[in-house]
């Protein structure tokens, strides 16, 4: 079966003008590989600047990429805004953290969640708009009551649930949903969390799905991508990685979550901040940072290959198994 | 600075202490209170966790303390710093309170440095306001402080300004700035909130080590209780402007007594364990000026009843330094102590919290 989504050597840089105007290149993205299958969810996590949100404005393909290849459902996603690209807009949304700038605070949202079938023409078919977004609102918990509001009227929560309503109006096969959690109180934030678990189930889409929280992604994801600094570092089944990660930036990632059980349990603490991306350090990117660092670490990129059953990671440091193996 | 000992604070006043405090902004012709009526102390050397989501007031609380929320912001009850009431206090006053005695972080450490000023320049500020330090004296507490607070090639940096510097060193500037007043305790409010994870865990461990050589007192507001658990001797858990249950960590993380604390660990995905559904909680915090009638929490809580609708709830004895504001109180730890007998697969009518005979006596005596 081809996969919903394929991203091959994706790459994507800034140009940055230096103190004395000299040209440097930002490597916001830097040859990122991965899939994902139809109703399936791949989470994707790291800290500020390792290139999560990049990596979804150029799936979606809001910005063109410097290098790789992106096809979804077989089509080859570009930035070009023609037809076609209207037409593929129309199969893959995007879900925001901040529901409050994600919509038109003089629109009310039932008018916002009907607005994506008039751009795509959509007025015909057996229910008309209003009834389509109306079914909308009942699937993703808002009364109809709310559809003539406006959205400071609604809470947070209620907010986001608009923006859900919104992305799923045109039936998308693929959801982007960039830290859309981050923004809700705990007690909010599981509501949205069940909902979007209960939506995939009813209506089948895939979702990629960005956060810096591991916790929310362990609970969501059905595979896990770690990014840092523009690469994929390690990659496999939530409960494997976070259990028992293999690279050691996830390693440290893990241990660095504050959680309300183990009180005592050691904590790696990385040293200094990630590192500018501009300046990308040669070898691992990680080694600056990284406990174990040796020679080669410094010297030579780790490939991404697999380490175990189903998992892959970036590190020298852990042992490659066969692909034969691994598959098997 | 004084290191605590434990157990001998038991005479002293707190260092810290809010009675019956509430807090009210003025709205048009009226005013809508949001904090009504808290009792929080805390001990010197002590770390108090304050948790609740969005507009519950913990942050407000701490403000309105401090006299920073200007002249919108009214306030009653008292605060007492060492037994002496701050609402006496002049601004001039206030101020070496500010900053000298308490001293304070935020979460966006970024804006919270003045973007025009050197880094040196503001420390040197606060040496110079709380401490008399100046020239050469202050430098070199300057260059101290920057070491302390972890901050490698600190000469350089007591040159360079806020947006030269991360935002995880940004804050450890700030905490730099807070500890040249050489505060007796650290208002925090979501230190860490707008921090990366591994940058999380440097400022989380920081600030451990300063409590560990200073015993500096710690006020930590955040709406993360895993970020509380790992600080914090005691928390508070705060609902539409009043504190709903209090405890030492382990307590209130291990056998919560109120259902607002139950549903905010219920609804927290974990790392560790089977992958189960989350139990929300249902519904939305109140808005301050639509305030159901009696328990604030009533029209969310599972276990609410008819009457949980008429009066509001005060802070009843639950165990040993065990405090929660529920009317189900003494119903609800029956159910959820058989319930927790029952998922440890042995219905003992023995096991049950050694703290519960106490409580009874405890309430005579408060009463």
């Amino acid at each position: 079966m081809t996969p919903l989504l394929n991203v091959r050597d994706l790459a994507c840089r800034y140009r940055v003008t230096g103190k004395r105007g000299e040209t440097h290149w930002l490597h916001a993205v830097d040859g990122v590989n991965f899939t994902l299958d139809a109703g399936r969810t791949l989470g994707v996590v790291g800290e500020s600047g390792c290139g999560k949100s990049t990596t979804a404005k150029l799936v979606l393909g809001l910005q063109p990429a410097s290098r790789g290849r992106i096809t979804f459902a077989g089509e080859p996603v570009s930035a070009t805004r023609d037809s076609h690209w209207r037409a593929m807009r129309r199969r893959m949304q995007m879900v925001h953290q901040d529901p409050l700038a994600a919509l038109d605070r003089r629109l009310t949202v039932g008018e916002q969640v009907i607005e994506p079938l008039i751009i795509h023409g959509l007025k015909g078919g057996p229910q008309t708009p209003r009834e389509r977004a109306l079914a909308l609102f009942d699937a993703v918990g808002l009364r109809a009551a709310m559809f003539e509001r406006y959205p400071h009227e609604l809470s947070g929560g209620q907010r986001q649930r608009v923006v859900l309503a919104r992305a799923l109006v045109l039936d998308p096969e693929l959801v982007v949903c960039d830290e859309p959690i981050s923004a809700l109180d705990v007690s909010v934030a599981a509501q949205v969390i069940n909902l979007l678990q209960d939506l995939q189930g009813r209506f089948g889409m895939a979702y990629l799905f960005i956060s810096h929280d591991l916790k929310v992604v362990r609970q969501i994801a059905d595979e896990v991508a770690v990014m840092y600094l523009g690469r994929i570092v390690e990659q496999g089944a939530p409960d494997d990685l976070f259990h028992t990660p293999a690279h050691p930036y996830t390693e440290a990632l893990v241990s660095a979550i504050p959680t309300v059980g183990q009180r005592d349990r050691k904590r790696i603490v990385l040293a200094g901040d990630p590192p500018n991306p501009v300046d990308r350090p040669a070898g691992c990117a990680f080694h600056p940072r990284c406990p174990r660092a040796t020679a080669i670490c410094r010297s030579e990129v780790p490939p991404l290959r697999p380490v175990a059953e189903g998992r892959l990671a970036a590190c020298h440091l852990v042992p490659a198994v066969s692909a034969r193996s691994a598959a098997a | 600075m004084l290191h605590p000992v434990p157990g001998s604070t038991g005479a002293a006043p707190p260092l810290l202490s809010l009675e019956d405090f509430t807090v009210a902004f003025a709205q048009g012709a009226g005013r809508t209170r949001v904090v009504h009526g808290i009792d929080l102390t805390l001990q010197r050397g002590e770390a108090l966790g304050i948790v609740g989501e969005s507009g519950c007031g913990k942050s407000v609380t701490w403000l309105a303390a401090l006299r920073l929320l200007g002249k919108r912001a009214v306030t009653t009850g008292r605060v007492l710093l060492n037994g002496r009431d701050l609402s006496g206090f002049s601004e001039r006053e206030l101020a070496d309170v500010r900053g000298g005695r308490i001293g304070l972080i935020f979460q966006d450490p970024t804006s919270c440095l003045n973007p025009i000023l050197r880094i040196g320049t503001q420390i040197g500020e606060a040496l110079r306001l709380h401490r008399g330090l100046t020239g050469k004296a202050a430098e070199r507490e300057a260059l101290r402080l920057l070491d302390r607070v972890g901050i490698a090639d600190a000469p350089r940096r007591l040159r360079q300004h806020a947006h030269e510097l991360s935002g995880g060193m940004n804050q450890r500037v700030m905490i730099a700035i807070a500890l040249a007043g050489e505060p007796d305790v650290l208002v925090a409010d979501e230190p860490t909130t707008a921090l990366d994870a591994t940058i999380q865990a440097q400022i989380l461990d920081l600030i451990r080590d300063i409590r560990r050589d200073t015993g500096m007192g710690l006020v930590l507001i955040s709406h993360d209780l895993g970020v509380i658990a790992d600080l914090c001797d005691r928390v508070a858990v705060m609902y539409a402007g009043r504190v709903v249950e209090t405890a030492a960590t382990q307590d209130l993380l291990g056998s919560p007594r109120h259902p607002y604390t139950r549903g905010l660990l219920a609804a927290l995905p974990s790392l560790e364990g089977p992958r189960v559904r989350l139990t929300p909680v249902g519904g939305t915090v109140p808005s301050p000026d639509a305030m159901p009638p009696g328990c604030a929490f009533a029209p969310r809580c599972a276990y609410a009843e008819a009457h949980c609708g008429n009066g509001i709830p005060v802070l009843q004895p639950a165990g040993t330094g065990h405090l929660s504001a529920c009317r189900r109180l003494d119903a609800l730890m029956g159910e959820w102590q058989r319930q927790a007998a029952r998922e440890a697969g042995r219905h003992d009518p023995v096991v049950q919290d050694l703290d519960w005979p106490n409580r009874d006596r405890q309430r005579e005596l408060s009463a």
